[in-house]
């Protein structure tokens, strides 16, 4: 008896008390590890809290267990087998990702792409955007409890990933956009396959958008939660939906376009309350501009060939291997020592569904890079982390982290 | 207060390169050790001394504000045979001028210690952080410079070019020789 009114007294003290804020650290906090292991890190990310209740008073990110030195692999590489392992990075976006390296090499070596393959670049590049979309509203909605997202989103991603294993032969990791063009020419099926996707996914996101856009528990849980402010934002290096949610419309596919992009009709979502739910409708808003962006660019991918003309960089066509000599050598050079790259550095940078992710690539003359630094914008993105999960609850943390959209594969290469 | 970004044209980059060029020259002077332009990318080269002002004219400066650090990387330019043995490569983005810009700093080996950039932007704190784990030059003034990429307990630092790709060399049937030189090998009995 005395007990259960010791108790009531007990939750009535705490419920007045309600700490929030480092003034109460010190008090009786509880230092928890949440991750590496955990369903909600969206990866091997390892969060030091330290908690008052269920209160985040600190929060420490630890990075690097997925770090497998791929910056040191590329350096053993040539630029050709480098390809692969730009997919492995950002492993939701590997065309993009690839589109980036292709980029870089492309400005060093000099070479032109031909037009057929730079719009299929782009209708890559955007088909990977709302592949990886999907997948962050998959598990955003997935991690706050709305398991139903989760299953719809994957069903159409499937048909994404489809029109991928068609072109390349692999689903996720495609290694497809390469220095020069694509690896092969775009199956016959593609255009049927990207219409089919253009035809049904405005109503499939109708369908998500009506499950939560307007539902009171998905505001309950996103509005005002984590609030990224501008000017931190910009401190950090943050990019992608996450600034642009913060207020500033900065898209490098507008600012400083690549492959044709400016002459796409598209828009870029901007909102400035910089909470979760800003970051929601961002994303989905940005899904909806890239199917845009894909039905501009299949009606107008014109014919021709894939992949650069120049021999010294590009694969011969295998008829010709059996009839010219000069054909064989090629191959035989490309394929053994790879092809060389004048000596010179670039830093260049596409939007990727992350934001900026950008390629430095020191050349040395060689057919291997000297140096290959990727910045990753999961990485920028992820530093913000502690200053806007502080304070709030660890259920938040859990709707922020997925608001934030890191990817771990490329925060530790 | 933030200004917002103009979408300019191709052009622009070049006349945004001119731009920085000047400003950087009238303020810096001398202590800017040289400048490179290559693929349209401006390159400028100071000494470590430098780097702090350097990164606040380019930061503040009403025309140039280059609000964002985009990453600080390292260079070991040992294999390239060039003088001094380091370079920590900042890359820095205006919204303002739409433009990217780098500033290479060369770092002699036995002295690899750079100031810190993270009173400027607070991204720099990852970024350094990586560049001492990867490279093991060391940021003055950085509230907590730990590895983050490798284990904490992690020896050596593995972007350096003496540094190996592989633990122990891979045995094949041309090299097994070698490998196994001097190896005991145990038989179960």
């Amino acid at each position: 008896m005395s007990r259960q009114s010791d108790f009531e007294q007990q939750m009535a003290v705490d419920d007045e008390r309600r700490p929030v804020g480092p003034e109460t650290a010190g008090e009786q906090t509880m230092v928890l590890n949440m991750g590496p292991q955990h369903p909600s890190t969206h990866g091997v990310l390892r969060l030091v809290l330290e908690l008052d209740g269920e209160v985040v008073l600190k929060c420490t990110p630890v990075i690097g267990y997925l770090h497998t030195g791929i910056e040191k692999t590329y350096e053993s590489k040539t630029y050709h087998a480098g390809v692969t392992l730009t997919d492995r990075m950002d492993y939701l976006a590997p065309l993009s990702n690839n589109l980036g390296f292709a980029l870089a090499v492309e400005k060093l070596l000099e070479i032109e792409v031909p037009p057929r393959a730079t719009v299929a670049r782009v209708i890559l590049a955007e088909l990977t955007r709302i592949g990886s979309h999907l997948v962050w509203l998959a598990t955003q909605a997935l991690d706050l409890g709305a398991m139903s997202v989760f299953l719809y989103c994957f069903r159409e991603r499937e048909m994404i990933l489809d029109i991928f294993e068609s072109c390349s032969g692999q689903r996720l990791m495609t290694s497809y956009i390469r220095p020069g063009g694509l690896k092969q020419a775009l199956p016959d099926d593609f255009e049927p396959r990207v219409r089919e996707f253009i035809r049904i996914f405005p109503s499939r996101l109708e369908e998500y958008e009506a499950l939560l856009t307007d539902n009171f528990m998905w505001h309950e849980r996103t509005v005002g939660i984590g609030k990224l402010k501008l000017e931190d934002a910009l401190a950090l290096g943050v990019s992608g939906p996450c600034l642009r949610a913060s207020g500033l419309g900065w898209d490098i596919r507008k600012a400083n376009p690549y492959c044709g992009y400016e002459q796409y009709d598209f828009d870029v979502p901007v909102r400035d309350e910089g909470d979760v739910y800003a970051r929601y409708l961002v994303r989905v808003a940005e899904m909806r501009e890239s199917l845009k962006i894909v039905q501009q660019a299949i009606d107008w991918l014109p014919l021709g060939p894939t992949m650069t003309s120049d021999r010294k960089v590009a694969f011969p066509p295998r008829s010709e291997l059996a009839t010219s000599m000069e054909a064989l050598i090629h191959h035989f050079k490309l394929a053994t020592e790879g092809y060389r790259v004048p000596a010179g550095e670039t830093y260049t940078c596409i939007e990727s569904p992350r934001g900026e992710i950008g390629y430095y690539v020191v050349a040395d003359g060689s057919s291997k890079p000297y140096r290959v630094h990727v910045r990753a914008p999961s990485f920028a993105n992820l530093q913000a982390i502690s200053k806007i999960a502080e304070g709030g609850l660890v259920a938040d943390l859990v709707a922020i982290i997925g608001s934030l959209d890191p990817i771990l594969g490329e925060v530790d290469r | 207060m933030t200004d917002e970004p103009t979408f300019a044209p191709e052009g622009s980059a070049r006349a945004a390169a001119t731009l920085v060029a000047e400003r950087v020259a009238a303020h810096l002077g001398d202590r800017l050790i040289g400048q490179e332009t290559a693929h349209g990318e401006l390159t400028l080269i100071v000494a470590r001394e430098s780097l702090r002002p350097l990164a606040r004219l380019l930061r503040d400066d009403p025309d140039l504000r280059f609000l964002r650090l985009v990453d600080i990387c390292g260079v070991d330019c040992l294999a390239m045979g060039r003088e001094p043995r380091f370079a920590v490569v900042y890359h820095l983005h205006s919204l303002k001028l739409n433009a990217w810009v780098r500033v290479r700093v060369p770092i002699e080996e036995d002295d690899a210690v750079v100031p810190s950039l993270v009173d400027e932007w607070t991204g720099a704190d990852w970024c350094e952080r990586e560049v001492y784990d990867l490279f093991g030059i060391r940021f003055e003034g950085h509230p907590n410079l730990t590895r983050i990429l490798t284990p904490d307990d992690w020896e050596g630092h593995p972007l350096l070019k003496d540094y190996p790709f592989e633990p122990e060399e891979v045995e094949y049937s041309f090299n097994v020789h070698r490998v196994n030189a001097g190896r005991v090998v145990q038989r179960p009995d």
